[in-house]
């Protein structure tokens, strides 16, 4: 068990720094020289030329590379220029809110697509099988914006359950101002877990141990709840890690929606103004926890099934 | 069968598909492939012809017909400018789904070919390859074309750019994965035998297979894609006013949300078509592969 | 074997397919494994018999359905059992193994704890009670250093040892039956050998009855008390073993034992007869008796043969009315 997350984690700095390294050079050769187009109206080429320097702009690119580099592993994230402020506090205080979106969100996912993939396969091709897929289909295709907004206005604007923007900490004020957004994102990743986790128990329940465990009188209750389940869920860990970006994405989409200042609405912002100080470190901060979810999905993954510790990628 | 059989005799339907006949004609697909391309082949119809057939233009304004609701003579309603939502979603229908053809569909045959590569070699260039598509597929899509927004600035050509950068990735990794499969295949193995080049036997053998698993994906594809422009649009990235994209007209709508849903909510609805057309299609055929 | 029989199958029949089109892989069955007693089930790929044994434990999958008959144990209908009786029916009296002794251990749980689990919810033990007993009944199936050994995943075990978990796990609560569907096919020939030992001694410890499916005449022949022969979804021929190796009525029967290589044939050139033809197909509905195509024996008369199993001698049934090997008093000069 030890060596397997020793060789995945290795795996992953080597992505990590893959990572720096994209979204270096991407930010840097993308044509269009960030400073000039923003300062451009307001400001004297002196100073322009001052901003410039200081973002390291006048020097070679492999240098400045390297700045980065030894910046961003030092926790300096630089400074966002159109706001006067340091990246790494801006950062730090928007992280919450995204990132109990986000886990408030996946619970949401699981407590509907658990029990609807369970239902959907103990009775295939029947008519509620058929129902909760068509069900899925349909989420799936829908903006995460637009569902929201759809809840919002049913379930906050007519019925006046929730509020439909705002934000506050505490549990029940969290409860109140989060659980729109949570269930928007949570109802558009069930209809992946509920797709993956039935076929998966479709595949396992046809097994031989199944039958085993049933002939020798374990509960139903038991057979699929255990047995089923523990072997069913290798397949949807792994789609849930695969999906992180996606909930990233759905997150920062419905911060403004539902007006939620995280780190979303941060990068919005210094996208609108051109920071790419500002967007640099939002893109490495994503890029880095979907990595990091990854691993420890392949973690938990190797915990639950012994069998996985021995394959070699 | 011996070794011999097996490297003189392979299959004729696998080795050398000449590219016209991929698909088994339109004929012989089964219901839900029809349908759902039925639908989205209207759909494009009617992007397609917005100029001639919406009602009325884009930007014009019905004054006596302020955020009234959906009616004969406004299908979809108008905002509180007084515009005919229904042209202003056919119109960003037309750019929406040029867009999305375009960033679907370029990125496919250049990552096909590089994960077939991968697949196809192994070893270091497998591991480079490899290395690489994973850092891509890392990076949360959405967060990367924002990123290559903020450099280039709001409008289309800021998807046009960022989406290819990293969407060729998920189709390397799904070429490659069966490349792996299928090099092992007997008729692959009879390339080696016949002493094709291997330049050859990936192209002429192996792409075709995997072009069909790749255009099945695609659907699933189109259908993330548009829903990222149409996020991208809503937040303001997009296509620049006047020009309506989808995602425009819903963030428009959101303002007299409780007062005129259809603003927001019919350009979602369309939205949803296409996802459960492109989805049928999807669905449909990769039913007819399992055979 | 005297009293009533442990298990009583009668009429057994199981279809699969739409209601009014079924089709019957078994086609009225009927078999009795008294207690105590080792019966062998044994018949070609296809003729039903992995579907009668979990036809004893109604483990027949949709589309597949049990559709008349009655399967009787000490005298209850286990048909007719509710969900709850029939759960402590395979808890308590009747325990199963299966073919592949890998796919039939849940690869995710270590050995020991799928033992514990079983011995818990079957007989409320505690914990650490479980625990003891499962390293006792590992050891009890000849396990080595069952201690340690109850800590493996299955994947880490051998086929051998792996089969011996699932007699432990099956037997744990000590049933009066274990069927075994084909439990040495996937083993090499020594481990059989041992496994089927281990059946027979459990049946000596414990006076447990084993109905044992294969089509490997060798192991039937190895442990088996009594036999009951099947094909085409019928049974052709029951009898104790020494009687279907001397004296077997059924063709079929005769023709399986013909074709079986023994090892005094080793180096001669001796020709081993096949079965001309092949098995009935699930979709054909035959008149009369299912193997009068392929038979050596066919009279015209086979056609309204019904498949019913007659006695021919106290404990002895064949379906075959034409009895071409019978030896009358004209042939032996003893009384019929």
């Amino acid at each position: 068990m030890l060596s397997y997350v020793l060789h995945r984690m290795a795996l992953s700095v080597v992505v990590l720094f893959g990572l720096l390294v994209a979204t270096f050079f991407i930010i840097h050769l993308v044509p269009g020289d960030p400073v000039t187009i923003v300062l451009a109206g307001h400001g004297t080429p002196q100073a322009i030329a001052e901003t410039r320097h200081e973002l390291w702009l006048d020097r070679p690119l492999l240098e400045q590379f390297w700045l980065y580099l030894s910046h961003t592993l030092q926790g300096q994230f630089g400074t966002a220029f159109t706001l006067n402020a340091s990246v790494g506090e801006l950062i730090g205080q928007r992280v919450a809110p995204s990132a109990i979106m986000i886990g408030y969100g996946i619970l949401w996912a699981l407590v509907i697509g658990v029990p609807l993939a369970v239902i959907a396969a103990l009775r295939p091709n029947g008519i509620v099988d058929n129902a909760i897929r068509l069900g899925t289909t349909f989420t799936f295709a829908m903006a995460s914006f637009w569902l929201g907004l759809m809840l919002a206005l049913l379930l906050g604007l007519e019925l006046h359950i929730f509020p439909v923007s705002g934000y506050e900490t505490g549990l029940s004020g969290i409860l109140k101002t989060m659980t729109l957004p949570a269930l928007t994102l949570g109802l558009g990743l069930a209809a992946v877990v509920v797709r993956t986790l039935r076929s998966s128990l479709l595949e396992v329940l046809s097994s031989e141990y199944i039958d085993a465990a049933r002939s020798r009188g374990l509960s139903e209750v038991r057979v699929v709840g255990k047995h089923a389940m523990r072997n069913a869920l290798m397949n949807t860990i792994t789609i849930l890690s695969v999906n992180v970006g996606f909930l990233i994405g759905g997150t920062f989409v419905l911060e403004q929606v539902f007006q939620i200042p995280g780190v979303g609405s941060l990068l919005l912002q210094g996208v609108q103004k051109r920071d790419y100080q500002l967007v640099q470190a939002l893109a490495l901060l994503s890029g880095t926890a979907v990595v990091l979810a990854g691993l420890a999905a392949d973690i938990l993954q190797a915990w639950l099934d012994p069998r996985v510790r021995l394959a070699r990628r | 069968m011996s070794t011999v059989e097996a490297f003189t005799t392979p299959e004729p339907a696998e080795l050398a598909v000449p590219r016209r006949r991929r698909m088994s004609g339109l004929r012989g697909q089964p219901l839900p492939v029809k349908i759902g391309g039925a639908i989205l082949a209207l759909m494009a119809l009617l992007a397609l012809l917005a100029p001639v057939i919406a009602p009325y233009g884009q930007n014009e304004l019905d004054f006596n017909n302020l955020l009234s609701g959906p009616s004969l003579t406004h299908f979809f309603g108008t905002d509180e400018s007084g515009r005919d939502i229904f042209s202003r979603t056919l119109y960003a229908l037309r750019v929406d789904l040029a867009i999305v053809v375009f960033v679907t569909y370029i990125p496919l045959p250049i990552g096909v070919l590089v994960g077939a590569i991968a697949g196809y070699f192994g070893g270091w260039v497998d591991a480079v390859i490899s290395r690489v598509t994973d850092v891509m597929i890392a990076f949360p899509f959405f967060v990367l074309v924002i990123a290559v927004i903020a450099i280039v600035g709001p409008g289309v050509k800021g998807m046009l750019i960022g989406v290819p950068i990293a969407a060729w990735a998920l189709y390397a990794r799904l070429a490659r994965s069966e490349m792996l499969v299928l090099r092992e295949q007997q008729f692959m193995l009879a390339t080696t035998a016949l002493g094709y080049s291997r330049r050859r036997a990936i192209f002429r053998h192996a792409v075709p297979n995997l072009l069909r698993s790749a255009l099945i994906y695609s659907t699933i594809d189109m259908v993330v894609n548009l829903l990222l422009l149409a996020s991208l649009a809503y937040l303001g990235l997009g296509a620049q006013p006047p020009n309506a994209e989808l995602g425009s007209i819903i963030n428009e709508g959101q303002s007299s949300l409780l007062s005129a849903w259809w603003v927001a909510t019919l350009p979602g609805l369309v939205i949803v078509l296409f996802g459960i057309a492109a989805g049928l299609v999807g669905d449909g055929l990769s039913d007819g592969r399992r055979r | 074997m005297s009293g009533e029989p442990l298990l009583a199958i009668d009429g057994l029949r199981v279809e699969f397919g739409p209601a009014d089109a079924p089709l019957a892989a078994v086609k009225g069955v009927g078999l009795e494994v008294g207690a105590g007693e080792i019966v062998g089930l044994i018949g070609e790929s296809g003729s039903g018999k992995s579907l009668t044994c979990r036809s004893v434990m109604r483990l027949i999958h949709p589309p597949g359905r049990i559709a008349a008959g009655s399967i009787a144990f000490e005298g209850r209908d286990v048909l007719a059992m509710s969900a709850k009786e029939l759960r402590d029916f395979r808890a308590h009296e009747a325990g199963m193994i299966y073919q592949d002794p890998f796919s039939s251990l849940n690869p995710v749980f270590r050995v020991g704890e799928q033992i514990v689990e079983t011995l818990r919810s079957n007989l409320g033990m505690g914990k650490d009670e479980a625990r003891k007993h499962a390293v006792e009944l590992l050891d009890g199936v000849g396990i080595p250093d069952p201690e340690r050994r109850a800590l493996s995943y299955p994947h880490e075990l051998s086929g051998g040892m792996r089969q011996r978990v699932m007699i432990a796990l099956a037997t744990a609560s000590r049933p009066r039956l274990l069927l075994a569907d084909e439990p040495t096919t996937a083993l090499d020939v020594t481990t059989q050998a041992q496994i089927l030992a281990l059946l027979q001694r459990l049946r000596a410890e414990r006076g447990m009855a084993v109905l044992i499916v294969s089509h490997d005449f060798g192991v039937i022949a190895q442990v088996c008390d009594r036999v009951a022969v099947m094909y085409g979804g019928h049974v052709v021929e029951t009898a104790p073993i020494g009687t279907i190796y001397e004296q077997a009525e059924h063709p079929y029967t005769r023709a399986l034992m013909e074709s079986v290589p023994e090892l005094e044939s080793a180096g001669k050139r001796v020709r081993r007869p096949g079965i001309p033809g092949s098995p009935p197909e699930l979709t054909e509905d035959l008149e009369g008796c299912v193997f009068a195509p392929r038979c050596a024996y066919a009279r015209p008369s086979c056609k309204d043969v019904s498949m019913a199993l007659e006695p021919v001698a106290p404990d002895h049934r064949t379906a075959c009315p034409v009895r071409p090997f019978a030896r009358t008093a004209a042939t032996t000069g003893a009384p019929a």
